[in-house]
């Protein structure tokens, strides 16, 4: 297996950032940048400490850097006829799988089958203090000590710098194909979740512009079966539809209008607000383009059991995610404990 | 056995009795216990090897309950150690002669089913089995079976990340739980996610899932269900050769197959589960595989065709399916039982609860008989073949001088030997007292300062399950010379990955 492991290298600027508490801001390829905004320090490059370590495909098992483009992750994968079942987003042809793992992103398969997070086994990361330490390891179960792999995902860097990554992976499906239901939106949400909750191989439910789409995954009789009690349409552009959906390079995500992701328990009612609305994951990611103001956004959410956030920010400053003093203090303690003298996107703010 | 109590000490500010006497202006009666005979049935938990009288056992009703006990102890420095249903195998729930023990066992209704959003919200002392019942009207479920499930309660499961036997397609604990509500050990009330798939900030109820209580006391769960399975179908293959049911696993994997459960049992196991519940197992053979598949009729239908040709073709001498309900109720009931079936041949069994990865397991089978020749302890082996999580079982008699303590050897080698080949200590049943010195073979220096770091950001003054889990910097140096000293083990940087 290819590729160059920099950490002691990127261990010996962490130890000089944290000795000058000069502030880093960490990339790897960019291809995300547009959730934060440009961060301010001295960029810190894990995009060179790259290559997949280890793929054991009877063990489900995949072990990489953190560099490592995610194109070549899943191109290895489709060779054994396996895949990343959370669907990364890739959001540009380098993204990486350190920054899909910091950012927690997962795509239309995740209500089914799992974020990013969950299927993080093992990670070796960096702290605040230059030390590399290991957690979790390559095994499907784990319970020694804190699960610190999980909770990097989704911290944006802000604990330490991710260098290796084991996740779980899984096959792929035989047969897939994708169902079509016109419908109106507050039918939609409700005949999604009803089959949600019956033994169908559903792995991905979209709606958009008075169409329910519905992905039945499985192998090539099941999936038969399972078209013959929906019903509803074939749709044969199917893989290009689910692609573009988890991309956003769909109509609907063109144009200026602000984006919001807001993230909601699926059978939420319609949200009074105003705007255009694509549904996935069943209804619990929702995304609308509005020119309301974050506070009507963020409230009705809030009300609706969710919460929301300004999804392309275009480099402005993200308001502030709704949360109590509690919580964000013990976040602000756990970032210390990780990071003591605060160098790692200090300019991020997940508290 | 010679029982590792928690070491560090903490220094209460005030006598239990004065404590007692605070506690009760708002506890009722019969909400706190300090009699020797009423301590008495806290004293261990599901490892009853290792025994402890709490100094105080406190039973709150209400949230607000446990926020006033946990503020008294918090300004007293009072240790706390929080118990569910007491079922645990790592001596969590181990109390402190110093300190409150927390049940939450009266914390035990649920509190609401969604059907629609799939999600339950369950009190911490609701048993895991309750969950399924209560929902099974709908045609829901929730998934995580630990094989306590009938007894153990889901605010434990939350605390260890308990897994089962379907963990390889439905996950841990930590895979189906959405929201959390905990108390802080200062009294302060959290709220962690809720219904919906995931929460802005970091992933807090990731890290609590399986924190063996040592970060805040769980008062609340948002539970995911998932669809009942239409169809369940087992296939039982016999094998006269380990490692070709080790291959079999493998070869099921690489076709592209995900069983709901995929269990192995050696030649001893196998013996004493017929013996014991006449399941019909080739009594022969060197190990059985148990393969379940669910899902629609027609994916069912499919796989089990599959899993036949494989087995067949990895060399099984015999292949099995299940005709009816019955019957496959029948292959499970020497596997769930092999635990009581091992009891029932020996004076008293210890079950260890390593992880490998499943290529190494006819390697750390045969070092395992090696070290059982060596101590002169049988041992006999249940397999979570899918997830690696492997289950020895050590046959002793605690009544022979000396055996114990070989047996607790024997058990620790066999637990460094899943971190040689890359595994870990503890697969689900959790570190808590039973793990502690092994944590220092699997975790350097540099990694356990980074847990106590991450558990001062929650728990200052180190009160909540002290001495669990996370074993201190000295107690390594101190296993570490011991081991030294035996020669046996010189304390490398073990590979991890």
């Amino acid at each position: 297996m290819s590729g160059q492991d920099c950490a002691k290298d990127i261990s010996a600027t962490i130890v000089a950032a944290a000795a000058a508490r000069t502030p880093l801001a960490i990339h790897g390829s960019g291809s995300k940048r547009f959730l934060t905004g440009a961060i301010d320090g001295a960029a810190l490059d894990v995009a060179r400490h790259r290559g997949i370590i280890s793929y054991e495909p009877t063990e489900l098992v995949l072990t990489a850097r953190a560099g490592t483009p995610l194109r070549e992750i899943e191109a290895i994968l489709a060779e054994k006829n396996q895949m990343l079942a959370f669907e990364p987003p890739h959001y540009g042809p380098t993204a990486t799988l350190g920054g899909t793992i910091a950012c927690n992103l997962s795509g239309p398969r995740r209500p089914y089958s799992g974020a990013a997070r969950d299927f993080v086994l093992g990670t070796r990361i960096i702290n605040g203090q230059g030390e590399i330490l290991k957690f979790g390891g390559q095994v499907m179960k784990n319970v020694a000590g804190y699960d610190v792999s999980r909770l990097m995902a989704g911290s944006y860097g802000t604990l330490g710098v991710l260098l290796d990554i084991s996740l779980k992976v899984l096959p792929r499906p035989a047969r897939e194909i994708t169902l079509k239901f016109e419908m109106n939106a507050d039918a939609a949400i409700h005949q999604i979740n009803a089959w949600a909750g019956q033994p169908l191989p559903l792995t991905a439910a979209c709606y958009l512009g008075d169409t329910l789409y519905v992905r039945l995954s499985g192998t090539d009789k099941g999936v038969r079966a399972a078209h013959i009690k929906l019903g509803g349409e074939h749709d044969s552009r199917s893989d290009a539809f689910w692609q573009e959906l988890r991309e956003q390079q769909l109509l609907f995500f063109a144009g200026d209008t602000p984006l919001w992701r807001l993230s909601v328990p699926s059978a939420a009612p319609l949200l009074d607000l105003p705007g255009n609305w694509l549904f996935d994951w069943g209804g619990a990611q929702r995304w609308l383009r509005t020119s309301a103001n974050a506070t009507e956004v963020q409230r009705a959410a809030g009300a609706a059991g969710g919460h929301a956030i300004l999804f392309r920010n275009a480099g402005r400053p993200a308001p502030a995610y709704p949360s109590n003093a509690i919580a964000s203090r013990l976040a602000s303690e756990l970032r210390r404990a990780f990071d003591p003298s605060a160098i790692f996107n200090p300019a991020l703010s997940l508290t | 056995m010679s029982q590792p109590l928690p070491s560090d000490t903490t220094s209460a500010r005030l006598p239990l009795r004065e404590l007692a006497q605070q506690l009760r202006r708002f506890l009722p009666h019969a909400a706190l216990l300090d009699t020797p005979e009423d301590l008495h049935p806290y004293e261990c938990d599901g490892l009853s090897a290792y025994r402890q009288l709490p100094g105080l056992v406190a039973l709150p009703e209400t949230i607000e309950q446990v926020q006033q006990i946990l503020r008294l102890c918090s300004a007293h420095r009072v240790p706390v150690v929080a118990r569910g249903a007491g079922t645990g195998l790592s001596g969590g729930a181990l109390p402190r002669a110093d300190g409150v023990l927390l049940s939450l066992a009266k914390f035990n209704r649920i509190l609401e089913i969604d059907p629609l959003n799939r999600t339950a919200i369950v009190q911490p002392g609701v048993r895991n089995l309750a969950i399924s019942e209560a929902v099974a009207s709908q045609g829901l479920y929730y998934a995580p079976d630990p094989s306590s499930q009938i007894a153990c309660s889901i605010g434990g499961n939350v605390a260890e990340n308990a897994g089962g036997v379907h963990c390889l397609k439905y996950g841990l604990t930590v895979h189906n739980v959405l929201g959390l509500k905990f108390v802080t050990i200062d009294g302060e009330l959290v709220t962690l996610g809720g219904k919906t798939l995931d929460s802005p900030g970091y992933d807090l109820l990731a890290l609590f899932t399986g924190s063996e209580g040592l970060l805040g006391v769980i008062v609340e769960i948002t539970v995911k269900l998932l669809p009942k399975p239409e169809r369940a179908q087992v296939v039982l293959a016999a094998f006269d050769d380990l490692e070709k049911a080790g291959h079999a696993v493998a070869a099921i994997i690489a076709a592209g197959i995900i069983p709901a459960g995929l269990e192995m049992m050696d030649n001893p196991a196998i013996r004493a589960a017929e013996d014991y519940v006449h399941a019909g197992y080739p009594v022969e053979a060197q190990a059985i595989l148990l393969c379940e598949l669910d899902g629609t009729n027609e994916e069912v239908s499919e796989g089990i065709a599959q899993v036949r040709t494989l087995l067949t073709n990895q060399g099984a001498t015999e292949v099995r399916t299940a005709k009816d309900d019955a019957e496959r109720l029948r292959m499970w009931a020497g596997r769930k039982a092999a635990f009581p079936a091992v009891g029932r041949i020996s004076p008293d069994y210890y079950c260890m609860d390593g992880t490998i990865p499943r290529k190494h397991l006819a390697t750390v089978l045969k070092r395992i008989s090696e070290l059982s020749r060596e101590y002169g302890l049988q041992v006999a082996n249940v397999f979570h073949a899918g997830d690696g999580n492997l289950h020895p079982l050590i046959l002793y008699d605690a009544n022979k001088p000396g055996e114990l303590e070989r047996t607790e050897e024997l058990g620790g080698k066999i637990l460094e030997l899943c971190v040689e080949v890359g595994g870990t200590i503890t697969g689900e049943h959790g570190v808590g007292m039973e793990k502690i010195n092994q944590m220092c073979v699997q975790f350097n220096s540099a990694e356990l300062t980074q847990f106590h770091a991450i558990k001062t950001a929650f728990d200052p003054h180190g009160l909540l399950n002290p001495g669990k889990a996370v074993p201190t910097l000295h107690r390594c140096a101190e296993f570490g010379r011991m081991h030294v000293h035996g020669g046996k083990l010189a304390f490398p940087e073990l590979e991890r990955f």
